[in-house]
């Protein structure tokens, strides 16, 4: 069946099909039309952000915290040029969203004309997929088709260019099912391997299960599956940055977050294993460290969805395409079937060591004196959030990996985090999207001050919408992860990583018409940060921490996993030679 | 799609170091790659070669089946096999890429290349410049007094042999269309 209608009106009428009921975005010559449509119904809310780039991480918020598709909604030209961050970090954390730029009339394209880009060759590298529309009659299957793309497989952005003349005039709209797509990446793991996997399990003396994104990204029932295997197996779990939630962090086999500022115990363990199994982590520079020293003793799976991840940095000895709910699912059959068998006292040699590890207790901190330490600020904030229906946020720097090690997250959906191309800029307006989609839910963005002033325009957006968002900047005057590593690697000299000139951001909030927090005394942190949560509105919390605390564990660039810094440890010359090109 | 194959290692060798690469044997593949014959598929395809660092050492690209929208694009590549592996499988991730063959593993196969040649010359050398093109099978496209185009078609090392002949005989100008390649039997 196809109706006739326009195509502004496809577009609408896509998105409803699909069960879109936000869209964020930003006006101009090019979409009017699409606009205008969108002004005379009622099925879809937009969102008006204060800028392109805050439209695409809003739905980057949205998608990752519902687990359904984001979309934004832009201009041509200059519109879609500042899509292109949100659309690669949408790539690089493989997050399904949906952007719609518009376009010069199809007669113009090629001509300079006015707010004309080259739209799909300008994103063709920063998109899973994109396609610029030529003809209404095309419109409404490759809308269709686009949410599909975004959502199967590896999911990630994918974007569609509409001239303004295609929005105008008349065509026949497809329904959703109207044609089966080419497009149908395999779900179900390869059996022989997965078998192989379980029988490499029985044996394994010194198991770890290394988890990411990838659990996040196939859905609920996989951080469910992902519980069940490590209950009935007993073996110790660690994860990403990416994947914080899929376990939950008061879980008892939990060893933490890994990587460059992981927890001492998950490197260790991932150093020391015998049996790698990762599920959904691609092996990022962040995890591995120096790639020959990497987990050198150990047998390693890799389930993956996306067969270029696998064997890409590291050499796998049992890769398993498909996505992770599916595999761990016939997994669990076929470890069952066979007996339910581990290693049991290997295992247990096992997590006394890990207990021995543990005992170092890598996260410790003293709060002294009269400055907040932000390791305390992320401290007393999970204590009095940890109740609430919460979902946190974060800017880029070391503020991101403090509320990564100090926050815990027991469900997946709930830590948005720009982790690939670790984008300054990106949790203000995703805690945007994420409120947009939990609107009485706690949403906390943890920020730096220098990140936050990135997208800061977006107090006019959550003013507007009565988004009662948490800006909780852990304000160090210092673009702190720069200045760590100048500290580290440049020999102590500060090349501009001084946060100068900065607002009181007490008053700015105020002159937005939110409410303004400060604190400096840990002595009254825990009153200011309840006058932040029972505030129903807009917060800005300027939480003024100590300066030049460094972000630690670290694994220095160019180190194995069982080099890494410790707080406590000198840091001088403590990356040298190769490690120093590396960043 | 054909699965592709993902070789398996000793434990020893599980991890690499990225600059020396293991295995670092540079071996040449030749790739068909079945697309969707839509705007901008080859941009894709040569993007993915320019933007992570992949050798093309030739490229060919034609629609092979109109009704079924197919166009077929025959890569020549080289590198370490872990980076062969990784170029098919970032190419089988492009979303218009229906399939990628690698012939050079998948059995034998045949490859042809054709190529024109302008041969300017008199005398001694004219002669002997037709005398090797029909040695080499060479068909005589166009001549004027002074110039010959031969067309070649064969191997890429037939038709480098037949440049490295023709240069001290006058050779002006040479086009190759860059290699087809289709794998033997059914
Ligand atoms: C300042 C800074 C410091 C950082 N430090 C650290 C650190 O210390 N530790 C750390 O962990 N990270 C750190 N990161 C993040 C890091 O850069 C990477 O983003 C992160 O490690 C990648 O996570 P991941 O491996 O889970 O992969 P993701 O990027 O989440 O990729 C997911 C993987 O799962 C696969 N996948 C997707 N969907 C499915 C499915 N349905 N089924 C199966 N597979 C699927 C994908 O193909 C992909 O391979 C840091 C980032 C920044 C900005
Ligand atoms: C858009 C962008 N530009 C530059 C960087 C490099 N960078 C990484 S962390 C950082 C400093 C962040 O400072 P701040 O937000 O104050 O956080 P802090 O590290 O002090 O917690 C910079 C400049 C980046 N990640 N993103």
């Amino acid at each position: 069946m196809s109706k006739a209608m326009t195509g502004a009106k496809m577009v609408v009428q896509a998105l409803v099909d699909q069960g879109v009921d936000v869209v964020f975005g930003y006006p101009g010559g090019a979409v009017l039309p699409i606009y205008d449509e969108i002004f005379q119904q009622n099925h879809i809310q937009h969102v008006l952000v204060r800028h392109e780039q805050a439209a695409v991480h809003a739905a980057e918020g949205y998608a990752r915290s519902t687990g359904k598709p984001g979309v934004a909604l832009v201009t041509s030209g200059p519109g879609a040029t500042n899509a292109v961050t949100g659309l690669t970090d949408a790539l690089m954390d493989s997050i399904p969203i949906i952007v719609l730029t518009g376009q010069v009339p199809t007669f113009m394209i090629g001509s300079d004309a006015f707010q004309e880009a080259d739209t799909v060759g300008i994103t063709r590298p920063c998109t899973k997929h994109n396609w610029l529309v030529k003809e209404t009659d095309d419109l409404a299957r490759v809308l269709h088709e686009a949410f599909h793309v975004a959502t199967s497989g590896r999911p990630g952005p994918v974007l569609i260019d509409i001239p303004k003349d295609v929005q105008f005039a008349t065509g026949k709209y497809t329904e959703k099912k109207a044609r089966k797509s080419y497009y149908q990446p395999q779900v179900k793991g390869d059996i022989t391997s997965i078998t192989e996997l379980a029988a490499a399990m029985e044996k394994a003396k010194r198991p770890i299960f290394y988890t990411g994104g990838g659990v996040i990204n196939s859905g609920p029932a996989a951080s469910q599956l992902l519980r069940e295997l490590v209950a009935a197996t007993n073996f110790p779990v660690t994860s990403t940055l990416m994947g914080l939630g899929a376990y939950p962090a008061s879980g008892d086999n939990w060893l933490g977050m890994l990587g460059m500022h992981g927890l001492y115990e998950a490197n260790m363990a991932m150093h020391g294993c015998d049996l790698m199994i990762n599920i959904g982590a691609r092996f990022d520079d962040r995890i591995t460290g120096t790639l020959d020293k990497f987990s050198p003793n150990s047998k390693k799976a890799h389930i993956d969805i996306d067969v270029s991840s696998i064997n890409k940095v590291v050499h796998v000895d049992i890769p398993i395409v498909g996505d992770v709910a599916h595999v761990l699912e016939d997994l669990l059959k076929v470890w069952k079937s066979r007996g339910r068998k581990t290693n049991v006292e290997g295992l247990s040699k096992w997590w006394d060591q890990i207990n021995e590890w543990r005992k170092v207790d890598c996260l410790k901190f003293k709060q002294e004196g009269k400055i907040i330490k932000p390791q305390y600020a992320l401290q007393r904030l999970e204590a009095l959030t940890k109740g609430h229906d919460r979902y946190i946020t974060t800017e880029v720097g070391q503020h991101q990996m403090w509320a990564a090690q100090y926050l815990g997250f027991e469900d997946p959906n709930r830590w948005m985090t720009s982790g690939g191309l670790g984008t300054m800029g990106y949790g203000f307006p995703a805690s945007v999207g994420v409120q947009m989609a939990h609107r009485d839910a706690l949403v906390i963005n943890v920020a730096g001050e220098a990140s936050w002033l990135m997208n800061m325009q977006e107090m006019g957006t959550t003013m507007q919408y009565g988004l009662p968002v948490k800006q909780f900047i852990l304000n160090n005057e210092r673009l702190g992860m720069v200045r760590q590593w100048q500290q580290l690697l440049h020999g102590e000299r500060y090349s501009s990583s001084w946060s100068e000139s900065l607002p009181d951001f007490v008053k700015l909030a105020e002159a937005f018409g939110a409410k303004g927090i400060r604190c400096d005394d840990p002595a009254n942190l825990d009153d200011a940060i309840m006058e932040m949560i029972n505030y129903d509105g807009p917060v800005v919390f300027d939480c003024l921490v100590e300066k030049h605390e460094n972000c630690f564990p670290m694994i220095p660039s160019g180190k194995p996993h069982n080099e890494m810094l410790l707080g406590d440890a000198s840091t001088e010359g403590a990356i040298q030679g190769a490690g120093q090109a590396l960043v | 799609m054909s699965p592709l194959k993902i070789k398996k290692g000793s434990t020893s060798h599980s991890a690499y170091n990225l600059h020396s690469g293991y295995g670092d044997v540079t071996e040449r593949h030749t790739l068909a790659i079945l697309v969707e014959n839509e705007p901008g598929v080859l941009a894709r395809v040569i993007g993915l070669f320019a933007g992570r660092g992949y050798n093309i050492e030739s490229l060919t690209v034609a629609e092979t089946d109109h009704e079924g929208h197919r166009s077929r694009i025959t890569i020549v590549t080289s590198g370490t096999p872990q980076v062969i592996t990784q170029i098919k499988a970032q190419l089988g991730r492009i979303v218009p890429v229906h399939e990628v063959h690698d012939l050079t593993v998948d059995g034998p196969s045949v490859e042809r290349e054709l190529a024109l040649f302008k041969v300017a010359g008199k005398g001694d050398a004219r002669i002997e410049a037709v005398r090797l093109a029909d040695i080499f099978r060479a068909n005589v496209v166009d001549s004027t007094l002074e110039s010959f185009i031969f067309e070649v078609t064969g191997t890429s090392e037939k038709i480098d042999a037949f440049a490295e002949l023709m240069r001290p005989l006058g050779l002006v100008e040479v086009v190759r269309t860059g290699i087809a390649a289709l794998s033997r039997g059914n």
